[in-house]
């Protein structure tokens, strides 16, 4: 008999470990998987993991590794202080929609000026407040009404998708697009373009702010006041109610963060790396944010890595779609075989396994 | 009356640290209604739920029906003919009556006939119940009722029920009442358990008193007063407190007329409590549990706002403030709860000393929590206390219930409060910390803080206490000087003198 154990206290050891033996575990689990689909499964998991950062066709990978993994980490980051607090967003993907639209038509509302000091940073801007404006709908429903902010920010994704596709088709089309969908390429325009700062690196300035939040949360998570009633928030609310944490502007606070830096995610993919406002324009990052949150341990450094590993996944995944005509549906399983197994191997950090019959304690 | 229905001797049940019972033995004969007394932590609990097979004793027997009884599990008694209603409901909101009646039951019948037998019963014992409503709409006495009805479908020859009217209006008691008595006539025998003493001389016809995990005598509750059941359950070797030298200053904290709603639906809310804490005093404010101590805690700590001027703390109204401004003013708060309350489980000591003493320990420089400070002040609680742990980065949840109690309580009291308030400060917590706690708790008042100790151990009360109320029903008796009151006193304060005057026996 296999019995459970509750720990006396959480290990350290395993909390470290855990994201290493789901990886492993992933690679075997998805190992059998392609096999079953009669793909070679060693060459699988090579052209997935090892071939996009070293393979033949690397200097073309690597840059996309950084494009991939920007907004996958800057809206981790902000879910993770949610998370940690036990407030659940599970709307970024709404939040990043919105903060596309709302920076786009601000860049394209100055279109054709050039002023790249003010039209950016004021995109930026517009970016992060349509982004929190998003995240406050399910806020303030839940701290006026108790609603529950998981289904109404989730919910609130598929009405972003809706004001995208309008906007798409009406008020960003561009005019100049011989009536086909979608807002002007802001990537050629200059005071709007959010272009790559080094050459073939995919750095730009959504990695960097990306860099800078991953910086600024460890400092709010380990020495700043708030980030402490954030995590005694999530620990334990009576605790956090004894020790004087307000919930509700808690809750508002963490809904307010993640909403900014997913809507800033949002803009910087539209005035970057896709270039314009479309139908399609989002592409699930707000959601498999959620994966690497998680991945990443709700840590910030923890995150940075989880981000890139997934970013990986993504990149060697199309790879394998390409080269190796594995299904798009394989790769998802895949992904989602990750966040199954850190979450289950998860209970080894506060729970021993005892394997045996008896009583013996 | 032939042989009784239910013969418990001799049970015995200890869990590590504790002794739950200790050589219980009572009998219960056929179409009695009996009752289990005792202040809380007296063992009712436990010996209750060995009779319904949740816990197995370590010794002594059981007869039931005149056959050998030791049930293994709930089914098991169920199948004897035992069924029991919970203090604490299990049912199923988003369920409607007929579906959590049936989820209850070993065979359930089929639906309609199972609401037929619902209308049947509800009627025959004047419950009356609709089965066809959810149980997310009825009030807390309609799902008792749900609870009832399902142990009385199974027809069985003792009903046990768990303190059933904390949670009734007094209406629903007195049909309550009814329904008992009706199932009292049939032969259906009841063990009865509460500490709301009127009750039982109402309803019961005989009495086991249990006080710390023994049983200290019988009574005929019909005979008995409630001042000589409260004597026997308190115990009659109370220390009286000896003279002390009262050096009184001036008034510290005063409660004018506070009333807060409870935020749980269990809950008690506080009503009118009116108060005066001097400086040196410590004030004892005894009561059964759940009838206000937590929300009276919780409106002191800041946790529950108030009218400004009900809370005024030095002659400043601070009712409408919260947790940080009131310790910044010099109002300190341990609550009962340690893990999850007072305490952060997964937490270190560290991040736990911080949790309630970063501003006045001055932990915090522009928002940035200093460690190395709160790692400090850890030590210090940990070395001034004698906290067992291996260090100041250990998890809460990994010190003993009597080790972490320690460091809760010197955390508070090393930020040198004005106003100490502790809920049950030695609860689960062994004797010598327990002295040691107390020991604390008095040289804080003598340096001149003003104390506040809600506990339901009226012996602890009276050791350290300068002046003493009682808390019933979310209202405070008058504060009384704790030299020379008298067990009856007591009694009357914690049992409610107003429920006496209307007493109909």
């Amino acid at each position: 008999m296999i019995r459970l154990e509750k720990r006396a206290a959480p290990s350290r050891v395993w909390s470290y470990l855990t994201p290493v033996v789901a990886v492993l575990a992933t690679m075997v689990a998805g190992g059998v998987m392609f096999a079953l689909l009669g793909t070679e499964p060693v060459a699988a998991i090579r052209t997935i993991f090892w071939d996009p950062v070293f393979g033949e066709f690397a200097f073309y990978y690597r840059g996309q590794l950084l494009v991939k993994a920007g907004p996958l980490i800057l809206i981790a980051v902000g879910l993770a202080l949610g998370f940690k607090a036990g407030i659940w967003n599970i709307g970024a993907e709404g939040q990043y929609i919105i903060g596309a639209v709302c920076g786009a038509a601000v860049g394209l509302a100055f279109y054709p000026m050039e002023a790249r000091w003010l039209i950016f940073p004021l995109m930026v801007i517009a970016g992060a407040v349509g982004g929190v404006l998003w995240a406050m709908i399910p806020g303030i429903l839940r701290t006026r009404f108790n609603t529950n902010e998981i289904l109404v920010s989730l919910l609130l994704v598929y009405v972003a998708e809706q004001i995208l596709a309008w906007t798409a088709l009406g008020p960003l089309r561009n005019p100049d697009g011989s009536g086909f969908p979608g807002s002007r390429n802001l990537r050629q325009y200059e005071s709007a373009a959010n272009n790559e700062l080094i050459a073939g690196t995919g750095m730009h300035w959504g990695v960097v702010a990306a860099f800078i939040a991953v910086i600024f949360a460890y400092i709010l998570l380990s020495r700043h006041l708030t980030g402490f009633h954030i995590r005694l928030a999530g620990e334990s609310p009576r605790a956090a109610r004894f020790a004087g944490v307000n919930p509700n502007r808690l809750i508002l606070f963490c809904l307010g963060i993640s909403g900014a830096l997913a809507g800033m995610a949002g803009l910087f993919e539209v005035a970057g790396p896709s270039g314009q406002i479309s139908i399609d324009f989002n592409s699930n990052y707000g959601f498999t944010a959620i994966i690497v949150a998680f991945l990443g341990r709700l840590h910030p450094v923890g995150i940075l890595l989880a981000g890139l590993l997934m970013a990986l996944t993504y990149i060697g995944g199309e790879a394998a779609q390409a080269t190796l005509g594995l299904p798009a549906a394989a790769i998802q399983a895949f992904q989602g075989m990750l966040l199954f197994f850190l979450l289950g191997f998860d209970v080894l950090t506060n729970f021993r396994v005892r394997f045996g019959a008896g009583a013996a304690a | 009356m032939t042989a009784p229905l239910l013969e418990v001797k001799g049970l015995r049940k200890a869990y590590p640290g504790v002794v739950a019972n200790d050589d219980v033995s009572f009998s219960i004969g056929r179409g009695e209604v009996h009752s289990l007394l005792g202040e809380n932590g007296a063992g009712k609990s436990t010996l209750v739920k060995m009779v319904y097979g949740l816990v197995r004793p370590d010794e002594g027997s059981m007869t039931f029906d005149g056959a050998a009884f030791a049930p293994t599990s709930p089914h098991e008694a169920r199948r004897t003919g035992i069924a029991m209603v919970f203090q604490h409901f299990s049912l199923f909101e988003a369920l409607d009556v007929a579906e959590n009646v049936a989820l209850g039951m070993e065979t359930p019948p089929p639906m309609h006939t199972l609401a037929q037998q619902i209308r049947e019963v509800s009627e025959t014992y004047g419950l009356p119940l609709n089965p066809d409503r959810l149980v997310g709409d009825l009030s807390a006495g309609e799902r008792q009722r749900v609870e009832i009805i399902r142990c009385l479908l199974q027809d069985p020859k003792l009903l046990i029920m768990d303190e059933p009217t904390s949670v009734l209006t007094p209406q629903e008691v007195d049909i309550l009442f009814e329904t008992l008595r009706k199932l009292q006539s049939e032969g259906t025998s009841i063990l009865y358990i509460s500490h709301k003493l009127e009750e039982i001389r109402t309803l019961c016809d005989g009495a086991t008193i249990l006080r710390l995990g023994k049983v200290v005598g019988s009574a005929d509750p019909k005979a008995s007063s409630a001042r000589e059941l409260a004597a026997m359950m308190v115990g009659e070797e109370l220390k009286v407190p000896e003279a002390r030298a009262h050096r009184l200053g001036e008034v510290a904290l005063k409660l004018d007329n506070l009333s807060v709603a409870s935020p749980s639906a269990f809950g008690t809310s506080l009503k009118g409590v009116s108060l005066e804490l001097r400086k040196g005093e410590v004030l004892g404010v005894g009561g059964v549990a759940g009838n206000g101590q937590d929300e009276l805690l919780g409106a002191l700590s800041g946790e529950l706002r108030a009218t400004p001027g009900a809370v005024v703390l030095a002659g400043q109204p601070i009712g409408g403030l919260g947790p940080v401004e009131r310790r910044a003013l010099g109002l300190l708060a341990a609550p009962e709860e340690r893990l999850g309350h007072a305490a952060a489980p997964n937490m270190s000591l560290t991040e736990n000393a911080a949790l309630s003493g970063w501003l006045r320990k001055d932990m915090v420089n522009r928002s940035l929590i200093d460690w190395r400070k709160a790692r400090g002040f850890a030590g210090e609680v940990i070395k001034a206390f004698d906290v067992r742990t291996p260090g100041t980065e250990t998890a809460a949840r990994a010190l003993s219930g009597g080790n972490l109690q320690k460091f809760v309580i010197g955390r508070e009291i090393l930020q040198a409060p004005d106003v100490l308030v502790v809920n049950q400060p030695t609860w689960g917590v062994d004797a010598s910390a327990a002295a040691a706690i107390r020991q604390a708790l008095l040289d804080l008042a003598a340096n001149g803080a003003a104390v506040m100790v809600i506990s339901q151990d009226l012996d602890e009360l009276m050791e350290i206490s300068t002046s003493f109320a009682a808390l019933n029903e979310g209202r405070l008796s008058p504060v009384r000087p704790a030299e020379g009151l008298t067990i009856d006193e007591i009694g009357l304060m914690m049992g409610g003198a107003h429920g006496m005057e209307v007493a109909h026996v």
